[in-house]
């Protein structure tokens, strides 16, 4: 395989004319399969090039005023909502997905019913479309719990959603501790407890921390679970009130059709700090199995 | 004493918080069958799920056009995205130079990245216009939301693809090899019916995603609630159903819209159940 390899660089087009005349039909296959390589290259390249170049221009200071009206539709306020959305969505969040974690890697037993029943929910939800969370939010937050279109409503249907991805990296993360830190803890006389908090979890910080950079991605680019439990009024709302965030501010820029320059800057702003995170989310990880390997 | 007090207080603190993902759950499914599943009633089963007409204002609640809306949507996205998925994925596991491969992963992993309201926008944007312009007709089309989902889901079949691809042993493919296949024959003649399991999930895993997703396709899909009349026709999904009414619906209207909802979980329960059964079964073998 080595040798193929090498042989690969030096003349990959001649070998590949060889591999024609011997087997027509595996040279085409491979072929295709070096063209679909490109081809995913050139959507990535071409989406993101495509919206940088037509959005950069446009990406002025009055974009970012404190006030949105008609004439100068400023994302400002939507970026504020969505600091705001996604602080308070992590703080509920973390705390459930990572003790939920804790329980099923430190205190469950192992194939027990009810291990299975929670498995079992958190892969169903991690299955459901944002519009169902949506719906689900409009019909409990907004509607039976009386809290109408509000940042609330938004906040605690985006927690559900984000849920089960916090419980499986934090768990993953746990997994991957050693158990001989485990056992030198309680060897020198540690309990449990202190021995999840002091030994277990910081040394599993940054594989939950990627699954959290990775659940902000998801916050920050969510829409449809948002328009009916969050609203979509252009302004700074306190917690009760409806406010829209970032991407749902680009989905009525663009289906207004009204300010399209504006929409480019604003899928500008959008697809930065999420691709950003994004990013983030991948090198967190990879240092966690970089320290394995070492 | 004390630190046992707070072993266990925390212990139960631990299994109250795992135990809201079930929570969760039950609550999503009482309430939106106990709000959905009236309406249906009400409107008559046969009616609501094999009606050809939604004309609310003339209380006409048939929803045929945007389950089989969703479904051929979905189906052109699996046509358009799963080969290439697959093609991509063998790439990444058996061809991909070593200096590439760590690139054209954080591509993958950063397209999977982007907000489907992005993706809609570009759509409306690149996707439609140029359509628009092959067609010489409308560009807002069932194909135009294929095209745009099939890059969707791309990197999610990628994804467990490549890794179902990855853990078929390497003894298969030097068997394969040593027999006098070629790279591509050994590939995709033992690795591939190998991890077919794993594969058949990836591609599950995306009929999901397509079928549920929102806000690309109501950016490029036309939207028209008319029967679906044809690859270059507009045609609505009972995702963009639900999103394009629910703002201005009540009563029965509204109802109906969740009875939507309602039909589009079934549907993604019974998807999730064959996810979660391939896993399964990719894992055992």
């Amino acid at each position: 395989m080595m040798e193929k390899k090498k042989k690969n660089t030096d003349s990959g087009i001649e070998r590949w004319l060889q591999k024609c005349r011997n087997h027509p039909f595996s040279a085409v296959v491979e072929a295709l399969v070096w063209l679909s390589g490109f081809v995913t290259l050139a959507i990535m390249v071409y989406l993101v090039a495509f919206i940088v170049i037509r959005g950069l221009p446009h990406l002025t200071p009055s974009l970012f005023s404190l006030t949105y009206n008609s004439d100068n539709v400023s994302l400002m306020p939507a970026l504020v909502n969505t600091l705001i959305v996604t602080a308070l969505s992590l703080v509920i969040a973390i705390p459930f997905g990572v003790f939920a974690a804790i329980y099923l890697v430190e205190y469950a037993k192992k194939g027990s019913r009810l291990v299975n029943l929670i498995r079992i929910t958190a892969e169903t939800l991690s299955g459901i479309p944002s519009i169902i969370y949506g719906l689900f939010g409009l019909l409990f937050f907004s509607t039976a719990l009386h809290w109408g279109l509000s940042l609330l409503s938004g906040c605690l249907t985006l927690v559900i959603m984000i849920l089960p991805l916090i419980i499986r990296t934090s768990e993953e993360a746990l997994l991957s501790v050693p158990d001989s830190y485990r056992e030198a803890s309680f060897g020198l006389g540690a309990g449990k407890l202190r021995t999840i908090f002091r030994i277990v979890l910081p040394s599993a910080v940054p594989g939950i921390l990627s699954g959290v950079v990775l659940a902000t991605g998801r916050i920050v680019g969510e829409t449809a679970a948002l328009l009916y439990t969050a609203g979509t009024v252009a302004k700074i709302p306190d917690l009760m009130g409806s406010g829209r965030t970032l991407a749902v501010h680009m989905y009525v820029l663009s289906s207004e059709g009204l300010h399209m320059d504006e929409s480019y800057a604003t899928a500008v702003v959008l697809l930065a700090l999420v691709l950003v995170l994004n990013g983030l989310s991948g090198l967190l990880a990879k240092g966690l199995t970089g320290k394995e390997n070492r | 004493m004390k630190g046992k007090i707070s072993e266990l207080l925390m212990h139960v603190v631990f299994f109250i918080a795992a135990c809201t993902s079930v929570l969760a759950v039950a609550l999503i499914c009482i309430f939106l069958f106990a709000n959905g599943v009236p309406a249906i009633v009400k409107i008559g089963i046969p009616d609501f799920l094999l009606g050809q007409k939604w004309k609310p204002s003339n209380n006409l609640y048939g929803i045929l056009p945007f389950i089989l809306g969703s479904i051929y949507v979905t189906a052109g996205s699996i046509a358009i995205g799963v080969p290439l998925a697959l093609l991509l994925s063998v790439f990444l596991a058996f061809y991909c130079p070593k200096r590439l491969y760590p690139i054209l992963k954080t591509m993958v992993n950063l397209m999977a990245g982007i907000p489907s309201v992005v993706y809609g926008f570009f759509g409306l944007v690149m996707v439609v216009p140029l359509m628009r312009e092959l067609t010489g007709k409308d560009g807002s089309t069932m194909l135009t939301a294929s095209i745009l989902l099939g890059i969707m889901i791309l990197p999610t079949v990628t994804g467990v693809t490549e890794s179902a691809l990855r853990s078929v042993p390497n003894s298969y493919y030097e068997g394969a090899l040593a027999l006098g296949a070629t790279h591509e024959r050994s590939v995709f003649a033992t690795v591939f019916p190998a991890a077919k399991s794993g594969i058949m999930a990836g591609i599950v895993l995306g009929i999901g995603r397509s079928i549920g997703e929102t806000m690309a396709v109501i950016m490029v899909a036309g939207n028209q609630t008319w029967m679906p009349q044809g690859l270059l026709k507009g045609v609505r999904t009972m995702t963009t159903n639900i999103v394009m009414e629910m703002g201005y619906a009540a009563d029965l209207h509204r109802e109906a819209l969740i009875a939507t909802g309602v039909v589009l979980f079934v549907f993604i329960l019974l998807i999730n159940l064959c996810v979660s059964a391939l896993k399964h079964r990719a894992m055992s073998e």
